[in-house]
């Protein structure tokens, strides 16, 4: 079903400087949605308007159909990007009560709360203080609470900052599971590799603006390049002229009697063609396609619409 | 209204559980009891054992004069000096040498000698016992009848009766009006400020330990706001009603436990001296005085309409604190860190401090215009008025002054619930003056 989440035209005035100006972003059910930007582009005031946190000035938020009130916040799980706890209130305490407050009864999130505590092993921090916890302990503690109700909507932001590899990989894993077992769960966050393994779509704002948005192998193949990498066994001088004009070429030292090139071309030529040009005059070895990272799209988004201005 | 709840739940047991509140409430009461008892107390315990004073007496007619009890004892020793005793005076196990001249119808004077400071009580046992006799034998000289200088005994009491505007007269003390007022108004003071500044410090450390953003996912910023000021009003008045239970259980208990002991006539004319000025006459060794006392203490006590001291207070420490609390809860969301609140705290301290010095004025004349002018304005109004209320304020200065706070408190939370709802979420800005201006315009 789509039109789970969707945000009209979000306008939000400060003071000084406009934080969101006409943004609007279509999250489809079950899916994993990936907020990025630039800092201080306006993700965060963008989330707290979803949560309900903060109203726009002009705009609306859709919630299943229907605009989002106080009411559906219990269907959300947010995990802010300021989070902390009660430092002298003890985690299990302080966890239930934070669960209550979304809702839940006491002894249902009681029950909850040991299940998720053995999950992530940390059964014996029930009766700690949560000064005693590190970062990434505390964390921990606040993604289970954040989850806990099991909320149709997921909101993270910047959810690994604070976490060692192993726990960003356990809450990634967390995160998929999440999403396939029916949540759909939006983030944001500054790390394009974690983009590129877990988001199904992408929205990526800068100054206030939407600049990008889409399907994220949608969004990945209208930044192709045109670019292909070989490997191969001949001449490259052969292969050179068998493609003839159009082509731009940029030579990789050859390993043994491997050669290896870049190709670059211009005028979509279908890759079928190329194939058979390349074929007739070398042995191919490997032929792909060079598909641009996350890294690198977020990088030309962001500088093509400050170039602009 | 559930979550809300949960907020006040939180907000009181992780107070009330504290420490350092348990001993606060428990130790207070006591302390203010045995600030009014502790001196008496102490007197009687020190004459427990049995003082033996040595009498030298030059005109030989004292000897019975002054009464005896189980804690005091006096030895007439003839045709001794002073310096004889002295020279022997810790092997003698005497606990003073009391010496008494020759002249003394003229010169009116005894001379108690010891090595250690002796007690007011022993003092003014002796004092008194010797004025009587020695007050009867000059009148005797005179040639007064024995039954006139009975009928002369005279014995003064100030009561003080104050009439109302309806006719009806009350007697009361002025010193129980005075000291209610003051304690009531410096209690008012005090759990403004200390309950005030515990909401200021509950919402800095919500927004320096970045949990607020995580609890208003699920809350209205303003829930969470009145959750905090409602939790800790509660512990207030907790605080307030355990200090008062406490304070007449240990005033009573208190009681009990000396009026048992008031055989002692030592112990009885130094409390009474102490607490009271009453009863000093013709007659000697004052048994009985002691329940006479407490009898006039009770008296007051009684005289003073705790009712509605009790009912005021508690209005105007909701008000007040109501008031107070969401002006502190600004602040606390307004700044990152302690040094910061600086700045925000000196408006909110002044009228504060403003009411206890007015206060303090309206002891002396609680009906002067001073008094009842910041006894209307709502900032400094529950302190001022809590110290003209023992002395009878009239009922549409008290229902101007509850209505003008009610109005005024109502404004403050609005205006708190605004600049909360920005400052909360805002973090490592220089925020002034004209910056909150801005928070409390925004739409939402």
């Amino acid at each position: 079903m789509n039109n789970f989440l969707i945000a009209n035209g979000i306008v939000k005035q400060f003071s000084n400087h406009l934080a969101l100006d006409k943004v609007s972003m279509n999250v489809p059910e079950g899916s994993i949605f990936g907020l990025l930007g630039p800092n201080g582009a306006g993700k965060t005031t963008l989330i707290r308007i979803i949560t309900q946190i903060t109203a726009p000035d002009q705009g609306e938020v859709l919630f299943r159909g229907k605009k989002m009130t106080m009411e559906d916040i219990f269907h959300i799980g947010y995990l802010p990007e300021e989070r902390g706890l009660y430092k002298k209130m003890k985690v299990g305490e302080q966890a239930l009560y934070l669960v209550q407050l979304k809702g839940m009864s006491r002894a249902e999130g009681l029950k909850k709360l040991k299940y998720w505590f053995e999950k992530f092993e940390i059964q014996s921090w029930w009766d700690k203080k949560v000064e005693e916890l590190s970062k990434g302990m505390a964390q921990k503690v606040q993604f289970i609470v954040t989850v806990l109700h099991d909320p149709k909507l997921l909101i993270f932001d910047e959810p690994f900052t604070g976490f060692d590899p192993i726990n960003t990989n356990l809450v990634k894993n967390e995160i998929l599971r999440l999403r396939d077992n029916g949540a759909t769960v939006v983030f944001s966050t500054h790390i394009m590799s974690s983009v590129e393994e877990l988001c199904d779509h992408i929205a990526l704002i800068n100054k206030g603006k939407n600049i990008l948005e889409g399907n994220i192998d949608e969004v990945r193949s209208r930044f192709k390049p045109d670019t292909y990498e070989l490997k191969f066994r001949g001449d490259s001088k052969t292969l050179k002229d068998a493609l003839d004009v159009g082509f731009e070429f940029e030579e990789e030292p050859t390993r043994g009697d491997v050669g290896h090139i870049i190709i670059k071309q211009q005028l979509k030529i279908p890759v079928r063609d190329m194939v058979t040009a390349i074929n007739s005059s070398v042995d191919i070895i490997s032929f792909e396609e060079v598909i641009p990272g996350m890294n690198d799209i977020f990088i030309r988004a962001v500088e093509g619409t400050d170039y602009k201005e | 209204m559930n979550k809300i709840n949960l907020i006040i739940q939180r907000e009181y047991t992780t107070r009330v559980k504290k420490k350092s509140f348990i001993i606060m409430t428990i130790l207070t009461p006591i302390l203010l009891v045995a600030l009014l008892f502790i001196p008496g107390y102490l007197a009687t315990k020190e004459d427990n054992q049995a003082k033996v004073i040595a009498v030298i007496d030059k005109t030989n007619i004292t000897e019975g004069a002054i009464a005896e009890s189980d804690y005091m004892k006096f030895k007439y020793i003839t045709d001794t000096e002073v310096e004889t005793i002295k020279k022997d005076f810790t092997k003698s196990g005497y606990y003073a040498i009391l010496y008494i001249p020759e002249n003394i119808l003229i010169s009116n004077k005894v001379q108690l000698y010891s090595n250690q400071q002796t007690t007011i009580g022993v003092n003014e046992h002796i004092v008194k016992a010797l004025d009587g006799f020695f007050t009867n034998i000059k009148l005797k000289k005179e040639n007064v009848p024995m039954d006139i200088m009975k009928r002369i005994a005279t014995n003064i009491n100030v009561d003080t009766i104050q009439w109302t505007s309806s006719g009806e007269e009350k007697s009361g003390s002025a010193e129980m009006v005075l000291v209610i007022g003051y304690i009531s108004g410096f209690l008012m003071y005090m759990f403004i400020f200390m309950f005030g500044a515990q909401v200021m410090r509950g919402v800095m450390e919500e927004k320096t330990n970045r949990i607020v953003e995580v609890i208003i996912s699920s809350v209205k910023p303003f829930q969470l706001m009145m959750g905090k000021v409602v939790g800790i009003a509660l512990v207030g008045l907790t605080q307030f009603v355990i200090w008062i239970a406490l304070t007449f259980g240990i005033f009573y208990g208190a009681k009990f436990v000396l009026l048992k002991n008031s055989g002692d006539p030592a112990a009885t004319s130094i409390t009474a001296n102490i607490m009271d000025k009453a009863n000093s006459g013709v007659a000697q060794a004052p048994t009985g005085q002691y329940q006479e006392m407490f009898k006039q203490i009770s008296g007051k006590f009684s005289a003073v309409n705790f009712p509605l001291i009790i009912g005021c207070f508690l209005f105007f420490f909701i008000g007040g604190y109501l008031l107070y609390a969401s002006l502190f809860a600004s602040v606390g969301s307004a700044v990152d860190n302690d040094t910061d609140t600086q700045q925000f705290m000196l408006p909110i301290t002044i009228p504060i401090l403003l009411g206890l010095f007015v206060m303090m004025n309206a002891m002396q004349s609680p009906n002067s215009s001073i008094a009842v002018i910041f006894s209307l304005i709502p900032l400094t109004s529950p302190i001022v008025m809590m110290a003209r209320i023992p002395y009878g304020v009239p009922p549409w200065q008290l229902g101007l002054s509850g209505i003008l706070l009610i109005i005024t408190f109502i404004g403050s939370i609005w205006m708190a619930g605004k600049i909360y709802r920005t400052g909360i979420l805002m973090y490592g800005k220089k925020v002034n003056y004209a910056e909150l201006w801005k928070w409390l315009k925004y739409k939402n």
